[in-house]
């Protein structure tokens, strides 16, 4: 019963606030109602058993990707209001392909669940006597280890893509270059001279 | 009862937000990207709700990898448009024909 209701509180939520995210007119609304429809979601997970993923997604979703949504919203200085010109317009055609797409989805369910495909056979059955997240952890750290290291190497193509794409190298700054420190000689720098007397030395 | 049945429907519903978001709000890169976000949630959620169902943890762990893609996808995507930003002084979509694709 209680999670009966719980499922219909988050249900009714996350929709609300995905809802809200497409239709804000403030991208920073926008954002703080993604924030919220991912909460919902992660309280979804957390019902079905799903721990591990739900505060994964708390964690990465709302404490990194919302929170990058966030600096970069508030970093440009957009006229939002001009962005949202023919909204409606647009709203009709993206209205009539979603209803379409979840007609589909609806149709492919009712299909399933009318029997005729055979689902059950299980690659990793979950274990009786493990924890969500002692299960995932043998599998992730045994069946798919390589998958999981290509899962860290997208990740640092990401970072290292994101940092190349938005730095900027300034010109006129005085640094550091230790390079050229170390590769300096004295042969280079210094000279040996006999002055005549009274004459002085040009540099 | 909640089944999987239930689930399924809000993850179906839950799309079909994002895919409208992607089309009415056309100009508008940030919430093109954000209801990216949203699809990629009402797949994980798709996911876990079959993970749970048939008692099988691939479905979580490939959820895990889902988020993954999609944390490194929202960072690429937000360096583009803040480098397109900085070129061309808005974010509006259509302006963006410089290649002539």
């Amino acid at each position: 019963m209680i999670a009966a209701i719980a499922f219909y509180l988050f249900a009714a939520v996350v929709l609300l606030s995905g809802a809200m995210t497409i239709t804000s007119r403030n991208p920073v609304h926008s954002v703080l109602w993604l924030i919220l429809a991912f909460f919902n979601a992660a309280g979804l997970m957390l019902l079905c058993g799903a721990e591990f993923i739900a505060m994964l997604l708390i964690i990465v979703y709302v404490g990194a990707v919302a929170v990058l949504f966030l600096f970069v919203v508030m970093m440009l200085d957009i006229d939002f209001a001009e962005l949202r010109a023919g909204f409606v317009r647009y709203a009709m055609i993206g209205l009539a392909f979603a209803v379409l797409l979840a007609a589909e989805v609806v149709i492919a369910l009712l299909g399933w669940s009318a029997g005729g495909l055979k689902l059950d056979q299980r690659i990793a059955p979950t274990p009786d006597k493990m924890s969500n997240i002692e299960a995932i952890g043998h599998l992730l750290y045994s069946h798919y280890l390589f998958v999981f290291e290509g899962a860290g190497l997208v990740l640092l193509v990401a970072m290292i893509g994101a940092i190349v794409l938005t730095h900027r190298a300034r010109g006129g700054v005085k640094g550091q270059k230790i390079s050229r420190q170390v590769a300096r000689r004295p042969q280079d720098a210094t000279r040996n001279m006999q002055p005549p007397v009274g004459q002085g030395v040009e540099l | 009862m909640i089944g999987l049945t239930h689930y399924l429907v809000v993850a179906a519903i839950l799309f079909g937000m994002g895919v409208l978001g992607l089309i009415a709000n056309r100009k508008n890169l940030i919430i093109m990207l954000m209801s990216i976000e949203l699809i990629l949630l009402a797949v994980n959620l798709n996911f876990v709700a079959f993970s749970a169902y048939l008692h099988d943890l691939v479905g979580q762990v490939f959820a895990m990898f889902v988020l993954t893609v999609a944390a490194g996808e929202a960072a690429i995507g937000l360096a583009i448009l803040v480098i397109y930003f900085r070129g061309r002084g808005t974010i509006a979509v259509d302006d963006a024909n410089r290649m002539k694709g």
